[in-house]
């Protein structure tokens, strides 16, 4: 049985899941349910400073987009932090540190860019027994109007100032949240390192609108007929949160910085695939919020079996293993040559492949009489769009042509070395093949 | 009291509510949420197969997403431009053996999406708000005669009334409707339907329908003197007997239905305790099904085929054999024994062997007060100058233009084989868009 325990910048917790700060983890009793649950760790809800707390609207603060069967893929919210008192989170965390000690608890903080904010909120939450402390420079509504969130998170030059702040006065580890909501996310990432951050993690949520009411034109979600963009997130978000990640993970100045890696993560199968992409541990919301605690159970489970499966009796033994191959385009392999393949047993006919090749790709798969489908190798350029419309897993796979054939698109014959662009003919800064 | 197990052929066998709850709809519509639910399965197929299965050519595709993106009213439209009899269609389609049996949801998973259940519910929504969607175009001038009420004729009229014709049309029975009307089982279109469909069928405007008008060939010859055009949707209005059973107790399935369905008291309507339903057809489920649903102790279908060559689809031989029915294959009735409330008939074993029926003189008795024939239907009195194919009249496949200039038919009067009320529809839609092109042309008429 793999053994799912983290060491995530010396905070360990039993497995490598976290809740990531928001509405799941604003009190004391979600957070125990949580860690009944089996969470492996909780990143509380971002404490404010000391003082009246802030106050929600009161009309709706979430809004979704949906796939088929109102499978819920994209959740935004314009929560602002935690609107409880300083106090009352402060003991509440405490609190449940001591009843569960082998988890991981991490106070989120979003105070303002002031020194003196820092050093007063500081030593408090030191006190609370919380094995770190996440600075919030995601959020990207409400507060952000205050200078707070994602305003600091936009310069990098706050960041690392403000990260230092936290070094000088916490002495445990300081993970700086990043908003994705930046042109490049390696600066702010950079930014955290130089000011002594222990690790990054991201990503917070992305601006977003997510729908318009059509009966009053108001964005949704709606409060008394205005909306405000909120923050996104969701499994929509992934594919983004997944290529900031691997930004940082083999940027040559942050390479080595550790991640907790944020940003639709649903099942055992999206935390291994940031993992893989060099994130220690992995932080959920929405997958939570949409299907209650219990799918760490899921997770868990099936990330050990996976692990059992191939071999890795630590969670360290695969993080970080995709990295190597994030690459730049201009170094793909162009003499790697494939074609799309339709499993005519697997083919339920319903045609979607032609309809997208023909439309809108390369004209490359036949109708034939009997609704069968088939591949027109001279035509194909293995773009893949067939295998991704097709609702068969599998049934439209992309083959290699073996070396040494020819393809019938180009009339070449594949050739086994490696080439890329940098060394194509067609490329005029093309350096001569050595 | 009656019961069940009263001798004889009697009416209340069971209490009203239990005949209520027998009688009522065989798919309960969808609400929103399970119409969302469903219609998220479609896979919008290229040249989807369900459209190509479909005989009025319905973008079910089209339709189906129309729904899920929220416009189940633009979803009916969408139906209705293909099939204005989109409602009853979704009600009393075999949809297992047409759209729904080549959905490639069926061909993956072994269940299709539920195609004619959504269709029911944007029909639905479309016909429970006020109005009519389609506007008729500026009138023509042109008049046209349409004989038969049922789904051709009154598809044809309604296309023909859209195009800005003015339709005539001519009802032998007391209500339109046809088939619609009285020879489909009541638990597929509760609620009459049926009228209220017509009803909402004539608010295209420039229809009218004269009912208790029987055709025949003087008054065809009336009609076509006095309209641009006749078209015939007269049905096969005669079902076929078997005189060596006798008539005692013996009547014509489609007469039993009728009754059934004109009925306002089914518990006051008389049924066999034990019933045999002799036929293999639509008509025969419906029949049996529906005498078992009265309270018959027994409702049998005699087929002297077997369950692969029977017409009614497994989907309905399984409906039949759930609500309480036998079904017994490979056997044909000979003679009735007994009189009064101790019947019994005498059936025989077949067999096909090449193709042909063979009798195999293995004879058996079952319990039988009441038999009901559902062996099929024939034009009793075709009108002489329309020339016939076979024992119905002849008319182009894709028109409906019959041999006598001026006159088209379509429905079940020129289809045998064909007998279900959407080929109806189809034939009717389509002769009405023929008849527009030759009323445009400059020679036409009678």
């Amino acid at each position: 049985m793999a053994d799912l325990t983290t060491d995530f910048v010396g905070i360990k917790s039993p497995n490598p899941f976290w809740l990531a700060s928001a509405p799941p983890t604003d009190k004391e009793y979600n957070v125990r349910r949580a860690f009944e649950a089996g969470w492996g760790g909780v990143v509380w809800k971002t404490l404010g400073a000391e003082g009246p707390p802030v106050v929600n609207v009161n009309g709706p603060r979430y809004g979704a987009i949906y796939g088929a069967d109102r499978r819920l893929l994209g959740l935004n919210n314009i929560e602002l932090i935690t609107d409880r008192p300083l106090e009352v989170n402060l003991e509440e965390m405490a609190r449940v540190k001591a009843d569960y000690p082998d988890r991981a608890l991490i106070a989120s903080i979003m105070v303002p860019c002031e020194e003196a904010a820092w050093k007063a909120i500081l030593p408090r939450v030191a006190e609370t027994g919380a094995d770190g402390i996440e600075l919030n420079f995601g959020c990207p509504h409400g507060m952000s109007e205050r200078g707070m969130g994602s305003a600091v998170g936009q310069v990098p030059e706050y960041i690392e100032m403000v990260v230092r702040w936290c070094k000088q006065y916490y002495d445990r580890p300081v993970i700086v949240k990043l908003t994705p909501n930046i042109t490049d996310i390696r600066k702010p990432a950079t930014a955290a390192k130089n000011g002594g951050a222990d690790a990054v993690s991201l990503i917070n949520t992305i601006n977003s609108i997510t729908g318009v009411d059509l009966d009053n034109f108001a964005p949704m979600p709606t409060i008394d007929g205005k909306g405000s963009h909120g923050g996104y997130c969701g499994p929509a978000v992934k594919p983004i949160a997944m290529s900031m990640v691997s930004e940082i993970a083999r940027n040559p100045e942050t390479r080595g910085l550790p991640i907790s890696g944020i940003g639709g993560i649903t099942t055992w199968r999206d935390a291994a695939e940031f993992m893989a992409l060099g994130c220690g541990n992995v932080q959920v919301c929405t997958a939570a919020m949409t299907y209650g605690f219990k799918i760490v159970e899921e997770m868990t489970r099936d990330l050990s079996a996976w692990m059992d499966e191939k071999g890795y009796r630590s969670t360290a033994d695969f993080v970080g293993k995709a990295v190597p191959n994030v690459t730049d385009w201009q170094y793909l392999n162009l003499n790697y040559v494939t074609k799309a393949r339709i499993d005519q047993d697997l083919c339920i006919k319903c045609g979607r492949c032609y309809a997208a090749c023909e439309d809108t790709s390369h004209q490359a798969i036949a109708f034939n009489p009997g609704r069968t489908f088939e591949v027109i190798d001279e035509e194909c350029v293995a773009c893949n769009l067939c295998v991704d419309v097709c609702p068969v897993e599998d049934c439209i796979t992309m083959v290699e042509l073996d070396d040494g054939t020819v393809d019938p698109r180009t009339g070449k014959v594949v050739q086994k070395e490696y080439a890329n662009w940098t060394t194509h003919p067609n490329n005029p800064m093309a350096k001569a093949a050595e | 009291m009656t019961s069940p197990f009263t001798p004889g052929i009697a009416a209340g066998r069971l209490p009203p509510e239990e005949i209520g709850r027998n009688f009522s709809d065989l798919h309960a519509p969808f609400d929103k949420h399970e119409a969302h639910v469903a219609a998220d399965r479609c896979y919008f197929c290229h040249d989807a197969p369900c459209v190509t299965a479909c005989p009025t050519s319905i973008d079910i595709p089209l339709f189906i997403r129309q729904i899920a993106t929220g416009q189940p009213e633009a979803a009916g439209v969408t139906i209705f431009e293909q099939n204005i009899f989109g409602g009853m269609c979704a009600r009393v389609c075999p949809t297992e053996e047409l759209c729904e049996e080549v959905c490639v949801r069926e061909v993956a998973e072994g269940k299709p999406v539920e195609i004619g259940r959504l269709q029911r519910y944007a029909t639905d929504s479309v016909m429970t708000r006020q109005g009519h969607p389609f506007v008729r175009a500026a009138d023509t001038g042109k008049r046209v005669a349409v004989v038969g009420a049922g789904p051709a004729g009154l598809a044809c009229a309604h296309r023909l009334a859209m195009q800005g014709h003015k339709v005539d049309v001519y009802e032998m029975r007391d209500k339109p409707g046809g088939l619609n009307e009285y020879g489909i089982a009541a638990y597929k279109t509760v609620d009459e339907f049926a009228q209220a469909e017509v009803d909402w069928l004539l608010g295209v405007g420039g229809i009218e329908i004269h009912t208790g008008v029987t055709v025949n060939d003087s008054k065809l010859a009336e009609l076509r003197a006095s309209h641009d055009v006749v078209f015939l949707g007269i049905g096969l209005p005669g079902a076929f007997g078997l005189p060596e059973l006798g008539d005692e107790g013996v009547t014509a399935a489609i007469d039993f239905i009728a009754a059934l369905r004109q009925s306002d008291d089914l518990s006051a309507l008389p049924v066999g305790r034990h019933v045999v339903v002799i036929g293999g057809g639509m008509t025969a489920i419906d029949a049996a099904v529906q005498a078992k649903a009265l309270g018959a102790d027994s409702a049998t279908i005699l087929y002297r085929r077997d369950r692969a060559a029977m017409p009614a689809s497994d989907w309905e031989q399984d409906l039949a054999a759930a609500r309480g029915v036998r079904i017994v294959y490979n056997a044909a009735p000979v003679k009735t024994h007994g009189k009064g409330a101790a019947r019994e008939l005498e059936c025989e074993r077949t067999v096909v062997e090449d193709g042909r029926l063979v009798a195999l003189g293995d004879t058996f008795r079952i319990p039988a007060d009441q038999v009901l024939l559902a062996i099929g239907q024939w034009l009793p009195s075709a009108p002489a100058e329309v020339a016939l194919e076979g024992k119905v009249l002849g008319a182009d496949d894709d028109t409906g233009r019959t041999s006598l200039a001026g006159v088209w038919a379509g429905g079940d009067c020129v289809a045998p084989g064909k007998n279900l009320t959407v080929w109806a529809v189809r034939q009717g839609r389509d002769a009405a868009e023929d008849i527009h092109a030759a009323l445009a042309a400059p020679s036409v008429g009678g």
